[in-house]
């Protein structure tokens, strides 16, 4: 064996063995991330049927809040606000926060980085603490 | 063929530990980048009255001075001047380095860096961030091109072509950078038209300053005839830029609606007039040019002087980003005002210190691809390396 | 009594007073009509026939109140913080005359240029212009440059240095974008044709209203007083106008 052919051999188990070690966790019993777990009202009908909804809620959303933001087109079918009113938990009243929150529980599912709660109010109904400014 | 003269061969362990300093430096910016995107700027200096801070410094220093360095290259491929040939290769990768690295700290420094996405896609015609980003993209291209027909024996008939390519374009870029503040109409610090032609003879003086330095670095020869040229080069720059700033507050000072802020940042302004008139004029401008003119100036004299103007590019910066957004804005130009917002007095800002770790890791990532590049690719004349 | 002698019977006397009550009654509802139709119908985007606007009576803005601060403050879930990170949509600027030494106060927001700076700088178009004269920015689309707050020139904007979880529901707002007095473009999408701190001013030194209808209270009273604009000189024709100044 030359030296090459050491160094090559030395390197190849290297990496097996991060690649092992990086693993760790999707090998662990149990320790898979769980489905998602939906709790939500069927009786009214959304927006679309679930299956629409799962591939294309972006894109919806994407073109409702575009006519939101430039034209003022609100309410309805055009309001998170409308969707937090059923898809919100009903004991924490929020959609994320928690692992089987509506959003949350899919989301960490696919681990897609969920944007919009950064800004919109996750939990509908809260109010704004205000502090008095003072003068 | 390799570069037989390289300072530092791959096969050095010295090498490594550049790429590993680099590397350190570099990851140390990203973390403070994150911890700045995580947390939000509130743990920076900045504030709503101080919007761009020393991230912006650094980066508009290391994109000026990118577009800058340039000018060896052109001198070489378009103006045909022999002395600089050998060089213009380097010139190109330290372009690419100093562009790689400022951008990255101004795509950091954005309060939604993952947005990229949508600053590529989403164009305002009217901004000159958006004719930015096709600029700057732009540029890289045509500089890897011009590399591309310089290192390649069959494509080097097309190198001056290249090159006129990289001369205008460079000059439409940094007449962009200029034109950012030119464009700010309300207020006192900018708003001018001068500040184009001026931060076109920056990048030329701070380019020229860095060349000075990357060449010193990989142990460029000291022939007199090639130090004159830089010496006269380095001087003739400096006093330009020097020129242009002093138009640029001598007409500030005859309107009389602007000489309040003139005082501040000449006079009574705290920091800022000393930075200015230390830091720039005298550190940065006056002492450097004294340097080179010196007859018995060395090749060490030039790397001092060199090493000065950039001291004085970072001053003139600071004092021109902060101290111009320090002063406040004249909204009610016949009262005096007070207000929760701060309206009328002077904002303080003082450097944080991940604002400059990120700007440092630029400087790491533009050192970082200098140094790799220079490994890679055949750039370093092959010359005997002499010690000054 | 005899109905024949007076000279206005009875039978008119009744029907002049129910027809005056009728429009006495009906009469503000109308306004209110044409101000609701001006917001926008639920599933109609907003239209240039209208231009929002602000018009402000320093004279009547009273020396040490600051209800409309307070009031926009609550309607949009901003902290109140006056730190220099902290969000002011609208702040109470103390002015005194340079040469005269009288005081004064205004309040200051953005102005809803016609012409504005901050969106002719926006590289990706979040500061922008609605059809109605509503200047604001789209936060989904802003990166936080902040080059919008370098160029504006009443020093409107804010940018948001901290994660936020207290938002109204109709006040989306979040760290790193940047942010500013909207005309609670939220009151007026659902009708209620006023902005909060309009509201709030207990002597009503601010008017807003709709600045192409000729017949609305602001345009009347701008026909009639004379107005600035702040810093008019830029050529900005802003939507919020000042008398007094």
């Amino acid at each position: 064996m030359t030296r090459g052919d050491r160094h090559r051999c030395a390197w190849a188990l290297a990496a097996a063995l991060v690649a092992w070690t990086v693993c760790a966790p999707a090998r662990a019993e149990g320790s898979r991330v769980p489905l998602p777990s939906i709790k939500v009202d069927r009786s009214t009908q959304c927006v679309a049927p679930p299956d629409v909804m799962r591939r294309s809620h972006m894109e919806m959303l994407k073109h409702r809040r575009d006519k939101t933001v430039h034209q003022g087109i609100r309410g309805g079918d055009e309001s998170l606000k409308q969707c937090l009113s059923c898809h919100a938990d009903k004991t924490s009243g929020a959609a994320i926060g928690a692992p089987d929150a509506f959003c949350q529980s899919c989301h960490d599912y696919a681990g897609v980085k969920l944007d919009c709660f950064d800004c919109h109010q996750g939990r509908p109904g809260v109010q704004a603490k205000l502090n008095e400014a003072p003068r | 063929m390799m570069a037989a003269t390289l300072p530092v061969d791959r096969s050095e362990r010295r090498f490594w530990w550049l790429v590993a300093g680099g590397g350190l430096l570099l990851a140390i910016g990203l973390g403070a980048a994150w911890y700045m995107e995580h947390h939000g700027h509130i743990v920076t200096g900045m504030s709503n009255e101080v919007v761009w801070g020393t991230p912006h410094v650094f980066a508009i220093f290391l994109i000026v001075a990118a577009s800058g360095v340039l000018n060896i290259a052109s001198m070489a491929s378009v103006f045909g001047q022999a002395h600089y040939k050998p060089w213009s290769r380097l010139s190109g990768v330290l372009s690419v380095a100093m562009l790689a690295g400022g951008l990255m700290v101004l795509m950091l420094d954005l309060g939604r860096p993952e947005r990229m996405v949508v600053a590529a896609t989403h164009y305002n015609p009217t901004s000159v961030f958006a004719w930015n980003v096709l600029l700057y993209s732009g540029m890289f291209a045509a500089v890897l091109v011009y590399l591309w027909m310089q290192l390649e024996r069959r494509m080097n008939r097309y190198a001056k072509a290249a090159g006129v390519a990289v001369l205008i374009w460079r000059f439409v870029l940094t007449t962009g950078t200029g034109l950012i503040f030119a464009f700010l109409v309300a207020r006192q610090a900018y708003a001018s038209a001068v500040l184009p032609p001026l931060f076109i003879v920056m990048s030329l003086a701070w380019g020229m300053a860095v060349f000075v330095l990357a060449r010193a670095a990989v142990g460029g020869e000291t022939d007199a005839d090639l130090l004159r040229r830089m010496r006269n080069l380095l001087g003739l720059l400096v006093a330009l830029v020097l020129y242009f700033m002093a138009v640029y507050h001598l007409t500030n000072l005859y309107f009389a609606k602007q000489t309040a802020f003139e005082r501040f940042i000449l006079l009574d302004g705290g920091a800022y007039p000393w930075i200015f008139w230390i830091g720039y004029v005298l550190i940065g401008s006056i002492v450097p040019m004294v340097l080179v003119s010196r007859a018995t100036a060395t090749a060490r004299t030039l790397r001092v002087a060199a090493a000065l103007t950039i001291v004085g590019a970072f001053a003139a910066l600071y004092v021109f980003i902060i101290g111009g957004q320090a002063f406040p804005l004249e909204i009610f130009p016949d009262y005096e005002v007070t207000s929760s917002f701060r309206d009328g007095a002077i904002a303080a800002y003082a450097p944080s210190v991940p604002e400059v770790l990120l700007g440092l890791g630029g400087v790491a990532a533009a050192f970082l691809i200098s140094v790799v590049g220079m490994q890679v690719f055949d750039i370093v004349p092959a010359r005997a390396v002499e010690a000054d | 009594m005899s109905d024949r002698e007076t000279p206005v019977s009875r039978r008119t006397l009744l029907a002049g007073a129910a027809a005056a009550l009728a429009g006495v009654t009906l009469a503000p509802g109308i306004r209110l009509i044409e101000v609701a139709q001006a917001a926008a119908e639920p599933g109609k985007a907003v239209s240039s026939k209208v231009r929002w606007g602000l018009l402000i009576d320093v004279g009547r803005c009273v020396e040490g109140c600051n209800e409309c601060v307070l009031a926009c403050n609550r309607e949009n879930g901003l902290e109140g913080g006056t730190r220099p990170t902290d969000s002011q949509w609208i702040r109470i600027v103390e002015l005194k005359d340079r040469r005269t030494g009288r005081k004064a106060q205004a309040p200051v927001m953005c102005q809803h240029c016609a012409n504005p700076p901050c969106v002719d700088v926006c590289p990706t178009g979040a500061s922008f212009k609605r059809a109605d004269g509503i200047v604001l920015v789209d936060r989904h689309t802003c990166i936080g440059c902040r080059y919008c707050m370098m160029a504006c020139p009443y020093k409107a904007r804010s940018f948001v240095h901290e994660p936020l979880t207290q938002q109204k529901p109709d006040v989306p707002r979040g760290k790193g974008c940047v942010e500013s007095c909207n005309l609670c473009v939220h009151k007026i999408d659902r009708g209620d044709g006023t902005t909060a701190c309009a509201e709030a001013c207990p002597t009503r030194a601010i008017l807003f209203g709709d600045l192409n209808d000729p017949q609305s209270a602001i345009s009347r009273r701008i026909s009639e007083v004379r107005t600035t604009q702040l810093r008019a000189d830029l050529g900005l024709d802003t939507g919020v106008r000042y008398t007094g100044l």
